[in-house]
């Protein structure tokens, strides 16, 4: 049995969590995407190891690139990389760096870090699978409270609302770490775009799956994560 | 060349099911006909060039063969980390198609002017830049662009030559290739700075020779073209935007080179863009002049 054939549960990921940041003491909650991301791998999303290049996959693009702690356990737990890499991340030869390259690991699809680039990328990936007739796969896009400051949010924001690009749902986490805040509140800024939106807590699985699911027909989906605030 | 670059586009999307357009209002109205004919593969996304570009990245991480449209500063310039990243760094790739070049329309002033999209582009890795004279050469040079999975940089003008020059038969090959013999120097005239180089040295002993493409650089045709141990370099874009590579063609021997483009310097000025080929130089008589000095000056 390869490494690759270990798949691994909720339970074990703060084992998985530790040997990337090299701190035993943290728990998981200390990580803003964590939950987020096992219920897209675990429950809601279409991909496996063995379809990262399917046509007729899920996507799923991690925006906010900065601290991919979380993300690459959840790709270990699942099987997509081999655990002996969360032990080495940041060397010369390792494939996992602080921001993801999807040239350099399995299953990543886009390679992030500068914030504001996953969702106008996510937003043609919609597009593309649209034009060419795969209407069963979702793209999957994950920012951050404070990454939505980028303005290239808000060009895609405003296009995917007034085209109804409903094979496009975006999650934000929100750690309340956006420097002047979003009064109004962040999902105001999808709803009046037209798209729906959901306000769930990131750290209540059932709530976010169902959240995930349940977008309205014919516009993109919004859902935005509540976790605790960032610690300073 | 703009309008054959819609038509052949809009061919193009008719009979290549990869084929993708993506605008950013820029040229819609001469795309409409092909949107409506093909509305999920012809995309205006607004007014939103970083948008454009990241759908461009889009698309083509799902299988299709984007090109992305617009004013070159708004192209280049304006979203230029998502030149770089949503294209290049993805792995991704496009095609993108720009006008305005560095001063097409002079009475719109330094907003819609783009002398330095060429010097920027060249600083990322991977991409085939041309800059045709002819409309027959930027087909030519379309049509392979979009056969390829090249990340490749059009950049339209007003200013076309007189005639093409597609040495072999149809396809523009990318090559440095000899127009005229001469023996003192060699003059390399980059797309539509041909005829007034031709002009500029009816009656001078130089060789000139023509290229639509200035990366990858023809260092081979270069050396092979060159009569002596001069060379200019005439660029419709910033002066010596291309200076390093044919330093580096020539890096084991001893030569001279003058390298002429638009000065860069902001002139505030309207007008005409005969007077502000002028005022950079770049008219017969200013490049005359140059290169003049430049052959009387040699210590050879």
């Amino acid at each position: 049995m390869s490494a690759l054939d270990v798949q691994h549960g909720y339970a074990q990921l703060h084992a998985l969590l530790s040997r990337v940041t090299g701190d035993e003491k943290h728990l998981p909650s200390a990580t803003s995407t964590l939950d987020v991301l096992w219920v897209l791998y675990d429950r809601v999303l279409n991909v496996s190891p063995d379809t990262v290049d399917a046509p007729d996959r899920d996507r799923f693009l991690l925006s906010k690139g900065h601290g991919p702690a979380a993300y690459y356990a959840v790709l270990a737990a699942k099987g997509f990389i081999p655990t002996e890499w969360l032990d080495d991340v940041a060397s010369f030869l390792s494939p996992l760096g602080h921001h993801p390259d999807r040239v350099l690991v399995p299953g990543v699809e886009i390679s992030s870090g500068s914030l504001g680039h996953g969702l106008p990328i996510g937003v043609g990936i919609a597009l593309g699978l649209r034009a060419q007739g795969l209407t069963s796969p979702k793209v999957y896009v994950l920012v951050g409270d404070a990454e939505l400051d980028e303005g290239s949010n808000h060009e895609a924001i405003a296009y995917a609302g007034a085209i109804g690009l409903d094979n496009l749902i975006v999650t934000v986490i929100d750690n309340q770490s956006a420097t002047h805040g979003w009064p109004g509140g962040i999902s105001s800024r999808f709803s009046v775009a037209g798209w729906s939106t959901a306000t769930v807590d990131g750290r209540d699985h059932d709530a976010i799956e169902h959240a995930l699911r349940t977008p309205l027909p014919g516009r993109p989906h919004a859902v935005v994560a509540v976790v605790e605030p960032k610690e300073e | 060349m703009r309008e054959r670059f819609v038509s052949v586009t809009s061919e193009l999307l008719e009979s290549n099911p990869r084929t993708a357009l993506v605008l950013a209002d820029i040229s819609a109205a001469a795309f409409e006909p092909a949107r409506v004919r093909h509305p999920d593969r012809v995309i205006n996304v607004g007014i939103r060039e970083q948008l454009m570009l990241g759908v461009a990245s889009g698309l083509s991480l799902t299988g299709l063969r984007p090109i992305a449209h617009s004013y070159a500063p708004f192209l280049v310039e304006r979203a230029f980390e998502q030149v770089k990243l949503d294209l290049g760094h993805q792995q991704a790739s496009a095609i993108l198609v720009s006008v305005g070049a560095s001063y097409d329309w002079t009475q719109g002033g330094y907003t819609h002017h783009s002398p330095g999209d060429v010097a920027v582009l060249s600083t990322l890795p991977g991409w085939t830049i041309h800059v045709p004279g002819h409309p027959d050469e930027m087909e030519a040079l379309l049509r392979q662009a979009v056969a390829s999975d090249d990340l490749v940089y059009i950049r339209l003008t007003q200013r076309a030559n007189s005639a093409a020059h597609l040495p072999d038969g149809h396809q523009a090959n990318g090559r440095i290739h000899l127009v005229r013999p001469g023996s003192k120097a060699l003059v390399v005239a980059v797309g539509p700075m041909l005829d007034p180089v031709l002009t500029a040295v009816s009656d001078l002993d130089v060789a000139v020779a023509y290229t639509t493409t200035v990366r990858p650089f023809d260092h081979v045709g270069l050396r092979q073209a060159a009569p002596s141990s001069d060379i200019v370099l005439v660029e419709p874009y910033v002066a010596g935007t291309s200076a390093a590579e044919v330093n580096l063609a020539l890096a084991d021997r001893p030569h001279r080179l003058l390298s002429l483009g638009t000065n860069n310097r902001e002139l505030r000025r309207y007008g005409t863009p005969r007077e502000h080929d002028v005022a950079h130089g770049l008219d017969p008589a200013g490049l005359r002049r140059s290169i003049v000095d430049f052959l009387t000056s040699s210590v050879s």
